[in-house]
Order: structure tokens, then sequence, then C-alpha cells
């Protein structure tokens, strides 16, 4: 079996140097040959997709046949590993994850090169670029981290295991959103150096590539947030984000992805800011490698770095080749990247998207910093500090809350200029609401003057709300403008206005999204934790909540065997739930796990956790935190995913009105 | 300076009420005295509740270090099975408020045992000031960066139309895209 992945995998390399050097011939030296030329090289980029996947194939069987002779099989998985784990074995360690990259890679590229005929020429660009980055991940598969190098002495009877903390069901769909998302912007940065290299005309591949970043930041969107629900719910730690480098290594290319969504924008529509769209799609595509990078190559330590080894140099060198190849280019073709346009006013929706730009970049150079200056500390001082999450509390914050503000404020912009008047009008009720919302908070008891997370909190809450009143003011107006011509109801008028233009309402509905996650992000202030040892019938109470402990026990089973407690829970006399904190000792990695179990309202979690045994007494120590608003979080994730997922739903064709005779109106945007 | 009292209070109220007095009478006052009596007492109660309220600065302390086992997580929130560090390193916290140091001698005393890695933040002295200094620098580059693009944009001259027909502006401008909206309304 392992020959034939390992065969697969030289295959696929050649097939791809094949695909990148023909279609960059066909495409520098056009002539009678050239078409049937890069024609092979087309089917070429296609082949590679399906030995890819033969070599994914390949692993994947022999993680279910347990062939202990390929190294990767007998480190990342054993006998009595259940089965979604044995799947997941493909992306659980170094090779396999690569592989794994790869395997998407050569996915986009198939659909790409499937749908060529939207524009040959520029897929033909798009193609040898993407050709060019398969390239380096088969050269690291088949010479630097091979998925099917074998063991060698004594074959193993067993596997070492796959590592505790990824035995959890999000673990089988985290990574690949993660990497769908992190491979996805390899597409629309293939298309935009494309259109680079040859000058494309127009803004055509900006609508070309759209529905790619949407869906690709979806899906990064979604490995995020999975990657935080996952920490919550298996590191037992009782939070979601610890500021983790390979977190940020996640975050930093959201970040400028997302910049990128927005500015993106302001070139479709108005033929501003090309040169620093290309730079954000290149720095989005270079900081997934990055973040890649830092993940594999171990020179960051991270709780979360599972496959670290000696590949850095070969990344380093691949950021490197990258980025002289876009700097050349753009700086050959620059001039053809000149504004249409110009900014005529500062109160307008272009400048809300400067200023959009700016904070994300903010954030995520912010982000990036703090990552990187443990290292540039050990250069410079000789000696590592640590960068943690006090340090990003207190530099992020205010420009995530600086963010909000204008997600609140830029839908009622409109695009060139926009009047005080008109802003006034659409920002009394809103503002009003949110200034409500802060009084009353402070009613019930926050306050901002006594610790700065307070203040935070405070502030967050307000412009949660503002952000979630514009949004809601906005679809209001617009469903009433159409009830009132088309005679429909309220909510009728609001589905047919979103259908008008399902890119702006969906980008509305992330909006609001983002309004209920900050909402679930500011309970971090008040959460609470306690911690007990606690015998049969022993109490232990947190907020609203009495624990009392019914029984401890053990089981054991092929994979791991584990030891939990009974946790009866009562608020007021009533009991409400049963709870079973529990720790497990997986049996062939060798290795302890924490299982919290928690009990998610609106209001708030209940999050307990088995710490383990007093070993004097044999009594468990239980850990219980209360975490408020934490389920807003989930929620609100799942709001963006959904709105996104409506903005890429074509919109409705416009209605056709008889007009009179000669006279003919162009459709004027919605302005999205 | 004037201080006021009122006569019926208990020990300990500070409030404003009758009698006035002058500086000169204050020592021999029994009132007075009283008063400074309570206040001291306040001053005593409200030093201990900050001193005795060792849970709030055991919290404050433990999520400024880290856990030196290898998490890197925060030393109130690391909670591997097995962690060798945590536990010790919660407990030389404690044994370090017992003490009676203040948060920075607290601090000074880990980064002594386990080197600077072990605060979660750097601290702002020294070349560690770069770290905090560098996100506002970056931002005031920013801005200025972006107010500049906005100037230079604005200071740009329109572009001319074909045909040398003047683009719309100002009052007229404005008028057409009222109308604009008008006939574009929904």
């Amino acid at each position: 079996m392992s020959q034939i992945g390992s065969f697969a995998l030289l295959l696929a390399l050649a097939l791809s140097a094949y695909s990148f050097l023909a279609g960059a011939l066909a495409l520098a030296q056009p002539g009678p040959g050239s078409e049937r030329l890069g024609e092979t090289a087309r089917r070429a980029g296609i082949a590679t997709f399906a030995l890819v996947f033969l070599a994914a194939v390949v692993l994947v069987t022999s993680a279910f046949q347990d062939d202990f002779s390929i190294a990767y099989i007998y480190h990342h998985s054993n006998r009595d590993l259940p089965a979604p784990y044995k799947f997941a074995t493909l992306w659980s360690g170094q090779e396999g994850s690569l592989l794994f990259w790869s395997l998407l890679l050569a996915a986009y590229g198939l659909v790409l090169r499937l749908r060529h005929k939207t524009d040959a020429h520029l897929f033909a660009y798009a193609s040898v670029i993407i050709a060019a980055v398969q390239i380096f991940f088969l050269l690291l598969l088949n010479f630097a981290a091979h998925p099917f190098a074998l063991m060698t002495g004594t074959l193993p009877a067993d596997g070492a295991g796959l590592n505790p903390l990824l035995q959890y069901p999000e673990m089988v769909i985290h990574p690949p959103m993660l990497y769908l998302g992190y491979v996805g912007f390899t597409v629309p940065f293939a298309f935009a150096l494309g259109a680079l290299i040859m000058r494309y005309p127009g803004e055509k591949w900006i609508r070309i590539t759209r529905r790619w970043t949407m869906v690709t930041w979806a899906f990064l969107t979604c490995g995020v947030f999975l990657g935080a629900h996952w920490a919550y719910s298996v590191l037992g730690w009782g939070g979601y984000w610890g500021w983790d480098p390979v977190e940020n290594a996640s975050l930093m290319p959201w970040l400028t992805g997302t910049a990128f969504l927005h500015s993106v924008m302001m070139q479709e529509k108005r033929g501003m800011l090309k040169m620093w769209n290309m730079w954000l799609i290149f720095a989005t595509f270079w900081l997934a490698i990055l973040g890649t990078f830092l993940t594999r190559s171990g020179i960051i330590s991270s709780v979360h770095a599972f496959a670290q080894s000696s590949i850095g140099g070969w990344f380093k060198w691949f950021l490197l080749i990258t980025f002289a190849t876009f700097t050349f280019f753009f700086f050959k073709n620059k001039s053809h990247l000149r504004s249409e346009h110009r900014l005529e006013s500062l109160i307008s929706r272009e400048s809300s998207f400067l200023f959009n730009n700016l904070l994300l970049l903010l954030a995520c150079f912010t982000v990036l910093w703090g990552t990187w200056f443990p290292l540039i500390s050990e250069y410079v001082q000789g000696n590592k500090v640590t960068v943690g999450p006090p340090f990003y509390n207190k530099v992020a914050i205010p420009v995530a809350l600086l963010l909000l503000l204008l997600t609140a404020v830029g839908p009622l912009l409109a695009w060139r200029k926009t009047s005080l008047e008109s802003l006034k009008r659409n920002f009394m009720w809103p503002a009003l609401g949110a200034l409500m919302v802060g009084i009353l908070m402070i009613a019930v008891g926050v306050r901002p003057w006594t610790d700065i997370s307070y203040f935070y909190a405070l502030m967050a809450a307000m412009l949660a709300t503002l952000v979630a009143l514009t949004v809601t003011s906005e679809f209001i107006r617009g469903g009433r403008v159409i009830s009132r011509h088309t005679g429909q109801n309220l909510l009728a008028s609001v589905v047919h206005l979103f259908h008008r233009n399902t890119r702006r309402y969906g980008g509305y509905i992330v909006h609001f999204g983002v309004a209920v996650v900050i909402i679930g992000i500011l309970g971090t202030p008040f959460n609470q934790d306690r911690e007990k040892e606690m015998g049969y019938g022993d109490k232990m109470t947190i907020g609203p909540y009495t624990l009392i402990c019914e029984s401890y026990t053990q089981d054991d089973n092929p994979n791991y065997s584990n030891e939990w407690a009974i946790i009866n829970v009562f608020e007021g006399d009533r009991q409400i739930t049963t709870m079973y904190p529990e720790r497990r000792f997986y049996k062939a990695s060798q290795q302890p796990q924490t299982l919290p179990r928690i009990r998610s309202t609106v209001k708030e979690d209940l999050y307990l956790t088995y710490e383990g045994l007093n070993e004097t007494t044999g009594r468990p120590i239980i850990k219980a935190h209360l975490n408020p608003l934490v389920m807003w979080i989930w929620v609100g994730v799942l709001i963006m995913i959904g709105g996104t997922v409506l903005a890429l739903i074509p919109n409705a064709a416009p209605a056709r009105v008889k007009a009179p005779a000669r006279i003919e109106t162009a459709p004027v945007g919605a302005g999205d | 300076m004037t201080l006021f009292f009122r006569r019926s209070d208990i020990d300990g109220a500070f409030l404003a009420g009758e009698p006035k007095m002058t500086k000169g009478t204050l020592k021999s006052n029994p009132i007075f005295r009283r008063g400074l009596h309570a206040m001291l007492l306040c001053l005593t109660a409200f030093a201990l509740l900050g001193a005795g309220d060792q849970s709030v600065r055991f919290n404050s302390l433990g999520h400024r270090l880290i856990c030196v086992c290898g998490c890197t997580q925060i030393l109130l929130e690391c909670n591997h099975v097995g962690c060798t560090y945590s536990d010790r390193m919660r407990a030389e916290l404690i044994a370090g408020l017992d003490r009676g140091e203040n948060d920075d001698l607290t601090l000074q005393d880990f980064v002594q045992r386990y080197g600077p890695t072990v605060m979660a933040a750097p601290t702002a002295t020294g070349f560690n000031r770069v770290a905090w200094v560098m996100p506002f620098l970056a931002l005031a580059l920013g801005l200025l960066t972006t107010i500049f693009i906005v100037l230079a944009w604005k200071k740009k001259p329109a572009l001319a139309a074909p045909g040398g027909v003047l683009p719309a502006s100002g009052a007229d401008l404005e008028g057409f895209r009222a109308q604009a909206r008008k006939d574009t309304q929904l």
C-alpha cells in the first residue's frame, strides 16, 4: 500500500511541475501550438488531483487496516482507536496534514480548471500559479515529510495512538474547515496575481473570485471558531481563546481576509484601492502559509503545535520566493493599478472602508507582533519573554471596539458622500438604543469605573447593540419602502428586499452575527470559578447553582480508562441536571486527558472539570466555572456563517417595469 | 481647614453636619478625638481589607504569571493532569502573599526563580517597552497614512468627462442625487 501512495505522490509532483512549466510556456509564447500546450497543462493539473486523492485514500486505508509498517500510522493511530478518529488520522500529524493541504489545493485547482471556460486566459494564469504552490507542497511531501515513510526494525504490534486532545468529535471537522480556509485563499491570490501579470483589464477577476473569497472566508471563520469551541470543550481551563501562537496563526489571515472582503468592494464599485487589494490578498495568502510555518516548524512553543519538525527551512524559502515573485510583478505592472476615482468626502462608505481596513490591519499587526515578539526579544536581549493574554487584552480590545463602532456606522454611509443630516436621521434611534443598554447595565450593577474590563464590557455591549440596531433599522427601512410600493406585509417586504441584493443584506446579517459574538465575549469579565475536593454528599456553591457530589467512580475500555464524578446540580431547591466531569487515561499514548462537562444556557455556562483525585483522601477535586453568555458566541458564529451563505445566493432578477419609449435607465446599485 | 461632625453619629461616621469647630479647639475636643479614632479605625479596616483579601491578590497575580510546564497557560488556568509545576507555583504565590510581600516583590521572586518568561506579558521596562509601544505606533502611522491618502485623493482633480463636459458638483450634484433617489426608490 505504501508504495502506491509514494508513487502517486511522486507522479503528482511530476505532473504539477509539468502543469506549471507547460502552462507558463504556453502563456509566455502565445502561438499556434500554445493553446494545445496550455490544454495539456490544464489536464495535468486535473490529473494531479486524482493522484493526490489516491495518496490520501491510501493513507486513510492504511489507518483503518492498522498498517503500522507506515511510521505515520504507527505514530498517530492504534488498533482500538474509534473509526472516525482513524479517518481523522489524515490530518492529525505533520505529514498527513501536509498531504491534506495538498489534497485540498488540488481539489480547488480541479474546480478552477474545470470551470476554465469562464475566462480561459485568466484561468490559465491562475492554474499555473496554483500549480506552483502545489509543487512546493508536493516537494515537501516527497522529500521532507513523507507520509508513507516506513518503520525500521521490528514491526510494532500496536500504534502509539492519537494525541488525546485530538480525540474529540470536533477535531474530525475543525482541521478540514480551517484548512479549507487557509488553502482556499490561494485561489483569489492566484487570480489576483494572474490579473496583475497579464494586466487584466477591468475588475472582472474580482467578480469571478467573489464567491471563492466568501466561501473561503466562511470556512476560515468556521475553522477558527470550531477551534475556539474545541479549546473550550476539551482543554478544560474554562476559556475558549488563549492567544496561543497557533490560534493567532489562524486569526491573522482571517483578519486580512476580512479586510480584503470589504476593500475589494471599493475596487469593484469605484475602481479604487487596486494596489492595496493586491497586497491584501497576497498578505492573506502569505499569512496562511506563515501560520502553517508557525504550527509546523516548532520555532514558537504552543500547546496546539501537534506536529513539529525541521521543515521550517522549506517554508522560509517558500515565503521568501512568493514575496519576491509578488513584489517583482507588482512593481513591474503597478501602473495598471491606478485608482479610477478619488475620494469625495470623509463621511462616505469609501472612507469607512479605509478605516475598517486600517483597524483590521492594525489588529493583524498586533497579533503578528505579539506572536513574534518573544523571538525578537531573544534576538535583541538574549532572553525570551512571554506575550500572553494580558498583552493582547490590553492592546487588541480597544481596536476591536473601534472596529465594532465602524461596523455600526459603515452600513449607514452612502458611497461617495453622506450628508450629516441623513447620518443623524439614520443613526439617532440605534444610538439611543445603545445608550439605553449602557444605562441599563450600570443600573444592574456594572461599574465601568471600578475596573477597565467592566468598562470594555459596557462599551462592547453598547456598540454591539448599536450594530444590531443599525442592521435591523436598515432592514426595516428598506422593507417599508417595498411594502409601500407593493402592498406586501413588512416581513414579506424584508424578504423581497433581501432577494434584491443578497450580498448587501447577507453582509448585514454577518455584521449582526458579529454583534452577537461580541455580546458573548463581553461576559468574560464576569466569569467566576471555584475549586473544591468533593466527597460523597459534599456541596459547593457557585452563582445560583449548588453542586452536590452524588458519587465518583472508574471505568475501563480498550482505548482508555477513566475516572469521573457524578454531580447533581441544583438551582434553589430544584435539581436541574446531573453532570459527569471526567478524566481519561489513554492507553496507547499513555497520556491523561480531562474532559469538562458543560451545561449551556442563554444566560451562562456551568462548566465542571475533574481535576484529579486527592491521593491522601481518595476524593475527587472538582473545579466549577460559571461563564456568562458563552452560548451567544456560538450562536453568533452560526449567524455569521448563515449570513455568508445567504450572501452567496444570486440576486433575484430585477422586476421589469414598462418604461416609456426612448428612456433607458441604468439600475442604480443599492450600494452594498 | 474645617471639619464637620454630627454629634449623634456613632464612631466611624464621617458626615457633614452641625457643630463647626476651629483648628485651635480640635485637639482637645472629645468629639474630634473620637472622630479621629474612628477614621483611623476605618483606614485600618480598609487597609486590612486590601491586605487581608488575599484571594483577590492571588487571583490578580496568578493571572499575570504563566505556568512554566510548557503549556504556556496562565498559572491559575493551567489544569494539566499531573502538571508538576502549577501546584507548586500556586503554593509559592500563596507563601509570598503570606509573607506580606507587595505585588512587585512577589512577581520579582518568580522572575528570579523561573526566568522572565514566567511573566504572562512583557514588563514595561527596557526593551520590553517596545512590545507595548509598537501597536500604538502602528496605529498612529496608519492613521497618518490614511489621512494623507484621503487628503491626496481629495486634492486630486476630478477626471475630465469625455466631450469636455464638466462633472456636476456642489448643489447641482446634490440636486441630481436627490432626483436619482426619488426616481429609483422602489
